[in-house]
């Protein structure tokens, strides 16, 4: 060990030189190990952090994709008229106007005056890169750019956006080289970052975009009008391929919508309704040389460039939305009938496909309790008997009542059934290059996590990859440390450039140079000054302490669950447990796949002799006080558990982005996610409720007051 | 990509899909690394030695491998027996008081990269600049009484 054997002559030297003294060397050796040891330490802890960050956020998605299958579910089993579907129909309309000669009209901004006193930009069209440059400079100045202009720009962007292909060929033929930027999450800080470091784009600097341009940041609208901008003044050197979160679905939850609403108060409601259209016609990837492919998401088995590039891909609204076969009605406009064929997606790609295989019951329709919950990978359970695709067209539109709707419903019931196949294909196609995730071991399996796409490995990155004459994939998807990420053997890159997604200090942006020698370059930051300058151990510990709090919400929020879970182990009520029926009854409740053992000493402080006081530790776990009185206090659980998942039924109900519900609606929200959570609350306690949070006493809730009053907060933050 | 902590051994299916090391050379380091975060992390400090040593015990005939199986025992057997005990505050104390020739009470950065980067178990100049960062002080002054106070772990309870 040490200076010893075996070291050079020069090494000898400068041992006696410098040390001269055996206890120096030893002194040097000892402080090695014991700083390693600590920086191991912390390294264990930022990943723990890390997990929990994540957990929690694929938690959520999961959790958004199983109230759009509830909101489905609902859909096809109740008759137009009842109350709860008319609630959310809507969300579910196709976009009525079909026709562009509409849609132009929609967009009429001309009738929007700006007045003398708006100081931002004033743009002309067609856009010109002084144009987008004023804009960047305005946005820089957090000033807001004029409803009128917004509109204009959009439709612009709409107009280009429908002229480009599913697919965008970029070629590095000119020596150019291109900068890829990955997840951007409305952090227009890093935007400008990246700007300034790498220069804006031009016909010299090429660009792609890919995707998850909105939601969680505050600035998602800036940075879709900043990207639409320079699209328009460099249609053939800026691309942008569409996210996961290009998606109104998704906005409804992850903040884009209320971001616009708030920021817009006459024009949000417009604008979101043309966003929803625009997001379904941007580009779903970018090829570099016919040899590199850029997704948001990823691949699958079955993925297929061919299939993608012959889809019509402004017919997926949402990604999340399982597609309508399409049939030609008298006038020959082209509409999509009401019934889908079904939600039971296509499930694990062996290739095979699933759609014939629809698995019943003989029984007459399930009744709602029966139903199982499921991600849109449905997995047969106990198939009994398979029905044809038309006859299980035929039974939803029985049950959706909508039989004489459509005259040319007859006929078009044996087209339909090959129509059917080929949407659910292309929609996993959509789907999976939008939601998948890459995986260390081989194979290709439903990403239930997400709930939509798949996890793939390995080898079918080799064989996609091959099959397509194809070296490398680049996608984004994944927050990542550093910015960025390969696996599969280096051929497929993770690029993400949202720094500090997480949390400040929690990780690092990058983005991608890539010249014709197709070997990509990586340029990393951090948009914050004050974060650079912390040690890893502050970084380390700042973002630990939030997602500790995260955590902690998360098991007071599932409180009671938790301490069934714990009696179970403990049948003679002592209140306490082992250490190890905690980690695997807090494990089965919460379901974060967190090392919870690991944890333990940072959320539980009362143990002794491996012996968790489960009583106590949940009355420590304390972390709000209500901010209402309310009779009824088992409401708070479930509103606590399911804010997120309120807040998206609120923002559906709300047809009108007025911000307010009335007691009705409000009353029918709480109807709407009880029978998804298959809970009872009663009427007085939902009416109560209403009373207590109608703050101005005007008849009518506000969303985002009713949703402050339910914040979390966490007390012990302050211990 | 993820890499589980060795107490994680089931699959659920609502969880990421666990991962074996890949092959390669490359990858032994990085497995080396891996393995070296779990130990110390269970409150052990080996040396870099001991750190090599003890995975060349474990890892499965130079694949790269290294299977819970085999980890597990032997893993247990260090915990049993104490084999990489933690350094206690005066050891470190008078470590750092052996280097402070002057006694001045810190050492400049100079001399702790003198030491750590020539001497026992060298740091790379990456591991040096994150000690530097994380121990000099606004005087860019390394007050090791301080650190050493600040950074020791107690045992855990």
């Amino acid at each position: 060990m040490g200076c010893g054997m075996g070291k050079s002559e020069v090494r000898l030297k400068k041992c006696e030189r410098v040390t001269n003294s055996v206890p120096a060397i030893r002194a040097a050796l000892l402080i090695q190990r014991w700083y390693r040891q600590y920086v191991a330490r912390l390294e264990m802890r930022r990943r723990c952090t890390w997990n929990i960050f994540q957990s929690i956020e694929y938690a959520g998605e999961q959790d958004q994709i199983k109230l759009y299958n509830f909101f489905d579910f609902l859909m096809h089993h109740f008759t137009p008229a009842s109350s709860e579907r008319s609630l959310i129909s809507h969300i579910f309309r196709v976009n009525e106007i079909c026709r562009d000669a509409e849609w132009e009209k929609y967009f009429c901004y001309e009738s929007i005056e700006v007045p003398d006193s708006y100081t931002g930009p004033r743009l002309t069209f067609p856009m010109t890169f002084c144009g987008v440059s004023k804009v960047v400079q305005a946005f820089k100045h957090k000033q807001q750019l004029h409803a009128r202009y917004v509109l204009q720009l959009l439709r612009e962007t709409w107009r280009l956006l429908r002229i480009l292909t599913n697919i965008s060929h970029v070629s590095t033929c000119h020596t150019k080289e291109i900068t890829i930027c990955g997840d951007l999450h409305g952090h227009l800080e890093d935007l400008l970052l990246i700007f300034y470091k790498n220069g804006l784009p031009s016909s010299e600097k090429p660009y792609v975009f890919n995707g998850d341009f909105v939601d969680r940041g505050k600035n998602s609208l800036e940075i879709l009008l900043i990207l639409f901008g320079f699209l328009l003044v460099y249609p053939n050197d800026v691309h942008l391929n569409r996210g996961n979160h290009e998606d109104h679905i998704v906005n409804l939850r992850y903040g884009f919508t209320k971001e616009v609403l708030g920021k817009y108060r006459v024009h949000g409601k417009k604008i979101l309704n043309l966003l929803q259209k625009i997001f379904s016609w941007l580009p779903l990837a970018t090829v570099i040389d016919h040899k590199v492919l850029i997704v948001h998401g990823g691949i699958s088995a079955t993925t297929d460039l061919n299939a993608i590039a012959r889809v019509d891909r402004h017919k997926y609204v949402s990604a999340l939305r399982p597609p309508k076969p399409t049939h030609y009605a008298a006038d020959g406009c082209k509409t999509q009938a009401m019934g889908s064929n079904h939600r039971e997606a296509s499930g694990p790609a062996e290739g095979r496909r699933r759609v014939c295989s629809l698995t019943h019951h003989s029984s007459p329709p399930a009744q709602r309790s029966d139903l199982p919950r499921r991600s849109l990978h449905n997995l047969p359970m106990g198939s009994l008997l398979s029905w044809s695709v038309e006859e299980e067209l035929k039974r939803r539109r029985r049950l959706a009542g909508f039989d004489q709707s459509y005259g040319e419903l007859q006929r078009s019931d044996t087209e339909s059934g090959a129509t059917a196949e080929t949407d659910e294909h292309e929609w996993k196609q959509i789907v999976d290059v939008l939601w998948s995730d890459p995986m260390p071991q081989n194979g290709c399996i439903p990403n239930e996590v997400r709930g939509g796409g798949c996890y793939w490995g390995p080898d079918v990155t080799e064989e996609v990859l091959g099959r397509h004459n194809l070296q490398l994939l680049i996608r984004s998807h994944e927050c990542k440390q550093d910015g960025y990420e390969f696996c599969h053997n280096r051929r497929v890159l993770t690029i993400f450039s949202a720094s500090n997604y997480y949390e400040m200090g929690s990780n690092r942006g990058a983005y991608i140079r890539m010249g014709p020698d197709l070997v990509p370059h990586f340029i990393q930051y951090q948009a914050s000054q004050a974060c650079r300058e912390l040690t890893l151990r502050q970084s380390v510990g700042w973002t630990e302490r939030s997602a500790l709090r995260a955590l902690r919400e998360q098991l007071f929020v599932h409180k009671s669950d938790l301490i069934s879970a714990f009696q179970e182990f403990d049948p003679n009520n002592t209140g306490k447990i082992s250490l190890s029926h905690w980690a695997s009854a807090t494990e089965s409740v919460l379901k974060l796949g967190l090392p919870w053992r690991v944890l333990r000493p940072q959320l539980v402080s009362s143990t002794q002799y491996g012996i968790v006081d489960y009583q106590m530790w949940i009355r420590e776990l304390s972390i709000t006080e209500p901010k209402l009185q309310i009779s009824d206090t088992s409401i708070l659980e479930t509103m606590y558990k399911n804010h997120s998942n309120l807040e998206t039924i609120f923002r559906v109900i709300d047809t009108d982005h007025s911000g307010s519900i009335s007691f009705e609606e409000f009353r029918q929200t709480w109807r709407l996610l009880c029978s998804h959570l298959k809970t009872e609350i009663s009427d007085e306690a939902i009416a109560d409720l209403a009373h207590s949070i109608d703050f101005n006493k005007d008849g009518s809730i506000d969303i985002n007051e009713f949703m402050e009053a339910f914040r979390l907060v966490d007390l012990s933050a302050h211990a | 990509m993820c890499t589980r902590r060795s107490e994680r051994l089931s699959t659920r299916s609502t969880t990421r899909p666990t991962a074996p090391w890949t092959s390669g050379e490359l990858v032994r380091r990085q497995a080396a690394q891996e393995i070296g975060t779990i130990i110390y992390s269970l409150g052990c400090f080996p040396s870099q030695k001991d750190l090599h040593d003890f995975i060349a015990k474990v890892e499965e005939d130079h694949t790269g491998y290294i299977h819970l199986d085999k980890f597990l025992p032997a893993m247990t057997k260090v915990l049993q027996e104490h084999k990489f005990p933690p350094i206690s505050e005066d050891l470190l104390l008078q470590a750092f008081e052996a280097l402070d020739k002057e006694k001045k009470d810190y050492l400049d950065p100079e001399e702790l990269t003198k030491y750590m980067t020539q001497e026992g178990e060298p740091f790379t100049q990456e591991e040096m600049e994150e000690m530097l960062t994380a121990l000099a002080d606004h005087r860019n002054q390394i007050h090791y009484k301080d650190v050493v106070s600040q950074m020791t772990i107690k045992p855990d309870k």
